[in-house]
């Protein structure tokens, strides 16, 4: 299922093969367009040229409309995607600025490596700017560092601002997109007309046009009717990726697995107790947080756990391995890491401290200190921890 | 002898030639497109050169080049190279790859450059001020229906708009073709 890693597939020098595969796609698509041409570029903002909208706009569209496409029908995570962090504010000014900079210099950044790579010796002049405000700005952000990480959200989608589904949102994207082409075929064709006195129309008179245009807005309503995957049906989906790890029992964790990793002060513990409330009130480890197995199906309870630091590893309690199997399944496809479950749950708990003491006194148990680990044979269990850092910068940008 | 540079492609086709980029970048790597982090680095790797110290003193440059590190042993500068070498066939192939200076009818070369020089560099400032250029911001982030890619996208256009007028001088009747 994609995505993959191609760098953890081929090793770093066939991953960056990759990426130089990918760049030069990317290269070749600006330049057929006319991106290497500051012209082209700058007569977007007098409205006489609208090829910059056009194709950006496409470019998103269709990329949209194939990312959620695989996602709906099973062939790709959505959950592994990176999406870039949102910081918004900084996002709008920087992007303000960005927008001054694009038509005093005729580029922005890709266009401008584009152009210098067509010789055109502004393309190159621009380039090099890029460089030295890449580093001005280095140089400068000591004096707003606190607005510059203002404002952060870890995956904010326009769905989720918007309270819709993705097929819906998607759908309306496409709607306003091509709405937005209508737009910029009459706007040229305004500016056509001043020039030569031809006659108006407010048809589209291309048909493969209006056949793209279809060729979207239906690919997207079915987008929307197929629905994005629930946990329940991308498990099904995943069980080949995942399941084997259950049936190797790989992510079962030992109780003194869990008490090393409870003191472990470079980790970002949460501990998820899945038994019933009042079972949780006679006793439970500090700082573990009761919740009902329905939870992990509720995306504001996920989002949280998708957005742990690198570090972080969430751990499971239950009663019954069959409701800690379940809640473990839909974590992982939610994107979820580094997901465990204590092994036979607090059956075992007390019976392992019993009669155990530090310095004479009795254990806590409800927060064991390291210590206890001193009282055991130091291959009384196997670890089984192994903290996975996902790639999550946001994108290359960064 | 010259050679006749062929019209560009239908921008709705090299759009969605694009959007397939896009797709697959995403698909093979989990990440979208971009080039400023790229240009980023190579602005630390030249630092790096003659002042170490300074790299490993500036948070922002420290991540990419403290110590030993490579700045530029990043998939993100392999992209750049491939962007590069990309725009640079497909220019041969249509015949663009010519050595020459783009700019409005009614500006001085030298002016043109300063121009491109200044406008680049308040790109540069402004694309690390949002995290992102063009391409990684608003075509990666707005595929993926990221809020803040769109409204990211939108300043950009809106900061374009807003400056136009004043720099008319600079592209007052566009020669295309």
């Amino acid at each position: 299922m994609l995505p993959i890693d191609v760098i953890a597939v081929l090793g770093k020098f066939g991953g960056y093969a990759v990426f130089v595969a990918i760049g030069m796609g990317f290269g070749a698509a600006l330049e057929i367009a006319g991106f290497g041409d500051s012209r082209r570029l700058a007569a977007q903002f007098y409205l006489k040229d609208m090829t910059v909208l056009k194709t950006m706009f496409t470019g998103i569209v269709v990329a949209a409309v194939l990312i959620f496409l695989s996602s709906a029908l099973g062939f790709l995570d959505f959950s592994q995607i990176s999406v870039t962090q949102t910081f918004l504010w900084p996002g709008i000014i920087g992007g303000l600025i960005m927008g001054v900079g694009f038509i005093v210099g005729g580029y922005c950044p890709g266009t401008s490596v584009v152009s210098a790579a067509s010789l055109k010796i502004d393309g190159l002049f621009f380039l090099a700017g890029t460089i030295l405000g890449a580093g001005i700005f280095g140089e400068s952000l000591p004096a707003f560092t606190d607005f510059w990480n203002s404002s952060f959200t870890e995956r904010y989608l326009l769905s989720d601002w918007l309270g819709w589904s993705i097929g819906a949102t998607l759908f309306a994207v496409v709607l306003m997109a091509i709405m937005m082409f209508y737009g910029a075929e009459k706007t040229e064709e305004f500016f056509r007309i001043k020039k030569t006195g031809g006659k108006w129309s407010w048809k589209i008179s291309k048909r493969s046009y209006l056949a793209g245009a279809a060729v979207l807005v239906v690919t997207a309503a079915l987008v929307w009717t197929i629905g994005q995957p629930d946990p329940v049906r991308k498990w099904s989906l995943m069980e080949g990726k995942y399941g084997g790890q259950l049936a190797a029992r790989d992510v079962f964790i030992h109780p003194l697995e869990y008490v090393k990793t409870f003191n472990e002060a470079s980790i970002k513990l949460v501990t998820l107790d899945l038994r019933a409330e009042e079972e949780f009130r006679k006793f439970h480890i500090t700082g573990s947080e009761n919740v009902k197995p329905e939870d992990v199906l509720n995306p504001e309870f996920i989002s949280p756990l998708t957005q742990l630091p690198a570090q972080g590893v969430v751990i499971l309690i239950a009663d019954n391995e069959a409701v800690s199997v379940q809640a473990w399944k839909y974590l992982k496809v939610q994107g979820v890491n580094n997901v465990y479950i204590l092994d036979n749950g607090l059956h075992d708990w007390n019976k392992l401290f019993e009669g155990k003491t530090i310095s004479g006194k009795s254990i806590n148990i409800s927060s064991p200190p390291s210590e206890v680990l001193k009282l055991f044979p130091k291959d009384a269990y196997a670890p089984k921890i192994k903290i996975s850092t996902k790639k999550r910068s946001g994108g290359l940008c960064s | 002898m010259k050679i006749k540079p062929k019209p560009y492609k239908n921008p709705y086709f090299a759009g969605a030639l694009l959007g397939v980029v896009l797709f697959s970048a995403y698909a093979l790597t989990h990440s979208g497109l971009g080039a400023s982090g790229a240009i980023s680095r190579i602005h630390v790797a030249i630092t790096k050169l003659f002042w170490q110290q300074h790299v490993d003193m500036v948070s922002t440059f420290a991540l990419m080049g403290a110590g030993d590190t490579n700045a530029l042993d990043h998939a993100s500068v392999f992209l750049l190279i491939g962007t590069f070498a990309g725009g640079m066939i497909s220019a041969l192939i249509n015949g663009r790859l010519k050595l020459e200076i783009f700019k409005g009818p009614q500006i001085s070369n030298v002016q043109r450059l300063i121009f491109a020089l200044i406008g680049g560099l308040i790109m540069g400032y402004g694309a690390r001020f949002a995290r992102g250029c063009t391409s990684g911001q608003a075509l990666s982030g707005g595929a993926v229906l990221s809020l803040g890619s769109w409204a990211f996208m939108f300043s950009v256009f809106i900061g374009g708009y807003a400056v136009a007028y004043f720099v008319r001088r600079l592209w007052a009747e566009p020669n295309l073709k």
